[in-house]
């Protein structure tokens, strides 16, 4: 039990990571990377909501009828990304404007699907709970990754800090505009990926 | 002549893998060659087109903030809106199951072609994106909202079915060995997106 337990809790961190190694839940990953804060925000809400609903549906899955269950996932998955939507209205409003669509996003985001179909409806609510959150957080430690070097490289912060000092730009040194961009984070998600694997060999592709 | 530029706008400016990066799970997924691709890309823009101005009515008369009004003056002041979320993704996974069943019974072809995608749309965020970006962009009529519709799908379909003919002319160069499979595709879709983003000046 307690190698499972560790296991659940372990390997979404590396070799089961759910961006870089399974591929999910790449859409919103890209999107509010452009700063330390709105990425932080979103893997948390993340976390809650993969945790959360993995949570509810474990509890439910005797007694879901295996053609609907599709449905009454969404369902629940949507229940919880409106709580953590209200909540963050309520509380950090202009984090919830940066982010915009991509909390709502959260809902057909695969990670939580995903953890729901192959770990919630299999095992007990608490177990899966954990492999929730922690896929949430394998989830936002990429999302930290990307978004640190794109604050620091894109606008010379982190968090909104100043970091490089203002000597370095009167000597001429100009924030890469091409890093706030778009296409710049999936060519940094690219070489994550590229470091990853190069790292732990067993996960190259033939 | 708004229309058109809204289409071409969807298409190409605002286009829904290369600025926003909706839908990437399944197009990074389903990408390996151009013929299961297309089948996708075809199903997106179907899907699209009968969610959003569905989506886009209840919107405009149910969710958003005194659209109930119609129902008599007592209801002008009631705010759905923070429903939206459940209802647009019941509307989804209804519809897409309602399409899947009337493709079966009128074009078996079709069905065969699209069959395993359709119930994967369901999941797909270009689809709920769609929907939740039109709600942000407040379009004025239903026209509006069916030619965003379709513009978004044909950005989706061209993105796919592009990148699943590099990936076909890619599986016979010398990747390294780390990079293979995920990671150049990554860097394949950021350097595509790099081409896109030449649009991005063209006001129209």
């Amino acid at each position: 039990m307690n190698a499972k337990l560790k296991e659940t809790i372990l390997t979404p961190l590396s070799m089961g990571n759910p961006i870089t190694v399974l591929v999910l839940g790449i859409c919103s990953a890209l999107a509010v990377t452009v700063q330390l804060k709105g990425a932080m925000v979103m893997g948390l809400s993340v976390m809650v909501v993969t945790g959360m609903s993995s949570f509810v549906v474990s509890m439910m899955r005797k007694t879901i009828p295996n053609r609907v269950r599709i449905i009454i996932q969404l369902v629940v998955v949507s229940l919880m990304v409106i709580l953590v939507d209200q909540l963050l209205k309520a509380y950090s409003y202009g984090i919830e404007k940066q982010l915009s669509v991509y909390v709502g996003l959260i809902i057909t985001n695969c990670i939580v699907m995903g953890r729901i179909e192959a770990f919630g409806l299999a095992n007990k609510p608490v177990l899966s709970l954990l492999d929730g959150i922690s896929n949430g957080a394998g989830y936002a430690i990429i999302l930290i990754v990307v978004a640190f070097f794109r604050e620091l490289l894109g606008s010379g912060t982190l968090f909104g800090i100043q970091i490089i000092p203002q000597a370095f730009y009167n000597a001429g040194y100009m924030n890469n505009g091409l890093v706030i961009l778009p296409p710049m984070a999936l060519i940094l998600l690219g070489c994550i990926v590229w470091v990853q694997r190069s790292i732990q060999k067993e996960l190259q592709e033939k | 002549m708004e229309y058109i530029s809204l289409f071409v706008k969807s298409i190409f400016v605002d286009n829904m893998i290369f600025a926003y990066f909706l839908g990437m799970c399944s197009y990074l997924a389903v990408s390996k060659n151009v013929k299961t691709a297309s089948g996708l890309g075809v199903a997106v823009i179907f899907v699209l087109l009968v969610t959003l101005p569905v989506n886009y009515l209840l919107n405009e008369f149910v969710l958003s903030p005194g659209a109930l009004k119609w129902l008599g003056p007592q209801f002008a002041n009631v705010d759905l809106s923070f429903l939206s979320f459940i209802i647009f993704i019941a509307v989804i996974a209804a519809i897409t199951q309602i399409v899947e069943m009337v493709v079966e019974k009128f074009s078996p072809s079709l069905y065969s072609a699209l069959g395993i995608y359709l119930p994967l749309i369901a999941v797909n965020c270009a689809i709920l994106g769609g929907s939740l970006f039109m709600q942000q962009k407040d379009f004025s009529n239903l026209g509006e909202a069916t030619v965003y519709a379709l513009g978004s799908g044909v950005g989706w379909f061209l993105a796919i079915v592009t990148l699943a003919a590099i990936r076909e002319k890619m599986s016979y160069s010398n990747v390294p060995a780390p990079l293979k499979g995920l990671g150049i595709t990554f860097i394949t879709v950021g350097l595509m997106g790099m081409a896109f983003m030449t649009f991005m000046g063209i006001s129209l």
